[in-house]
């Protein structure tokens, strides 16, 4: 299972990808294996703005419907409309073309609530026990 | 303590995802649902559904009782027929459905939900004192446990394992035999819409015959399948699911098995209701829908027309088949035409669907 380095994590999956105010948000290996087959994806409008924690998008595999939270706050900016088409790309590729959406951020300082690889490995491996 | 079937141990070594069906604790997936179902669609798949219940019902006054039971009818029955049957109490809704399994007037097998054992049991010990009838009823499920071969190959896999001929056996017929040396019961039946066997065999012998089925199967492509495979291949054939799609609030004649009610019959429970809805028509029925627009329906998401609710799905799935959106639903009895626009809400959004006619998917040369 992997939980790049360079990324930060959240407790409910998801991971960011941060660059200068910007950051792309998908869900982690972990989180695509547990769901398997994703077959489809909601992805939220463009310039919604949400606040951290809140529902942004939906994954729906075949057995189950799962929210995607957002990490931090802050405006949508962009969305990964080729999962509209290619839901799989989550399960092929979480971390690169299974991304789901761009987030403005509004607070960088949210940032640090969130999980190192180290800590989100730990988080994981608590929640199976 | 949650029940485990006796291929437990051997579901969690090939990997299984398990999860907790009723007081059962059951593989969902192995690898993934989407592959499992095309595998069975296509090759061969094997299933543990030992948590299946089963009766016996023995004796002089087994056939005669049989027939008051169930809505369908096995005065037709020849030995070794199978029939599948709702059981309906007197207000003519669904108490199960299941498969009725005659060995002769005197002996028949009942296969029943996992969920209602209990609840079938008492209700047939009632029915047995109502009518004072001269038979013994007996639970079982603990001593049986079944395994299913569903695909177009199988057959062929499992011919190489019994000495029963099986291309003798027809839809809905079953022989007792031996598997791998062990005694066992196979009926040509399924919840799949393949060609398909199931083996009654009992718990000592399961892992035995488990193991060596999958091992000879090895060259065809067999693979074992999880609850979320029969899911999708059972909706995909609109076969009915107790709890979600029926239940005692439902009659058979709101769904798509009233053909497993015959009115001909002298008499059954459930009868005089179900012969009153039947003349003043029936108020919603049982529908299956596709989604023309993107989504997957769940079970409970409202059926809208025009924006008015009309109905509610109880049944929903990404279908790997048609890769598309399916489900089964009530409606009001106006809206259950062919062709019939509809929307189910999802998350609030109306998602446009229509009405279509069931099964969504059946085989070649079925």
């Amino acid at each position: 299972m992997k939980i790049p380095k360079e990324l930060k994590y959240a407790k409910t999956h998801e991971w960011i990808r941060v660059e200068k105010e910007m950051g792309t948000v998908g869900i982690t290996d972990y989180a695509q294996e547990q769901l398997t087959d994703v077959v489809f994806v909601e992805l939220p409008q463009i310039g919604k703005v949400v606040s951290k924690g809140e529902a942004v998008a939906v994954v729906e595999s075949v057995k189950s419907v799962s929210d995607i939270y957002a990490p931090v706050s802050g405006e949508v900016l962009e969305v990964n409309k080729e999962l509209e088409n290619k839901p799989g790309l989550i399960n092929e590729e979480p971390y690169g073309k299974g991304w789901i959406f761009k987030i403005k951020i509004k607070n960088p300082k949210e940032l640090d609530f969130l999980l190192s690889a180290e800590e989100y490995e730990k988080s994981i491996k608590a929640e199976e026990k | 303590m949650p029940k485990k079937t006796p291929l437990f141990e051997i579901h969690k070594k090939l990997g299984a995802k398990i999860i907790e069906f009723g007081p059962w604790l059951m593989p969902v997936y192995y690898t993934s649902v989407i592959e499992e179902h095309n595998t069975v669609r296509n090759r061969v798949g094997l299933f543990d559904v030992s948590h299946m219940g089963e009766f016996t019902i023995k004796g002089k006054d087994a056939l005669v009782f049989v027939q008051r039971l169930i809505t369908n009818d096995t005065s037709h029955l020849d030995n070794n027929q199978a029939l599948y049957t709702p059981i309906c109490n007197d207000k003519g809704t669904i108490i199960d459905d299941l498969l009725v399994y005659k060995f002769s007037d005197e002996r028949f097998m009942l296969v029943v939900n996992a969920s209602n054992i209990e609840k079938d049991y008492k209700w047939i010990e009632e029915i047995a004192r109502r009518f004072g009838k001269d038979i013994v009823l007996k639970d079982i499920s603990d001593e049986t446990s079944l395994l299913a071969l569903q695909g177009p190959k199988s057959q062929e896999i499992l011919q190489k394992v019994t000495n029963l001929d099986l291309s003798q056996i027809k839809y809905y017929w079953f022989q007792e035999g031996t598997v791998e040396g062990s005694q066992a019961i196979i009926s040509r039946t399924g919840y799949t819409g393949e060609d398909g066997l199931e083996i009654y065999i009992k718990p000592e012998y399961a892992p035995k015959v488990w193991n060596r089925i999958l091992e000879i199967g090895k060259e065809e492509g067999i693979k074992p399948i999880g609850l979320g495979a029969r899911d999708t291949l059972r909706l995909e054939c609109a076969m009915l699911l107790y709890g979600n799609d029926i239940d005692e609030t439902k009659t058979p004649l709101e769904t798509n098995i009233a053909w497993a009610v015959k009115f001909n019959q002298e008499d059954f429970i459930g009868k005089e209701a179900l012969l009153k809805q039947k003349e003043e028509g029936v108020k919603q029925r049982l529908v299956g829908f596709e989604l023309i627009e993107r989504g997957i329906p769940r079970h409970n998401y409202p059926i809208l027309k025009d924006g008015k609710r009309i109905g509610i799905v109880t049944s929903g799935s990404f279908s790997p088949t048609l890769k598309k959106g399916i489900g089964l639903g009530y409606v009001k009895a106006d809206f259950t035409k062919e062709g019939t626009k509809i929307q189910i809400q999802i998350r609030e959004e109306p998602v446009k669907a229509r009405i279509v006619k069931t099964p969504f998917y059946k085989r070649k040369n079925a």
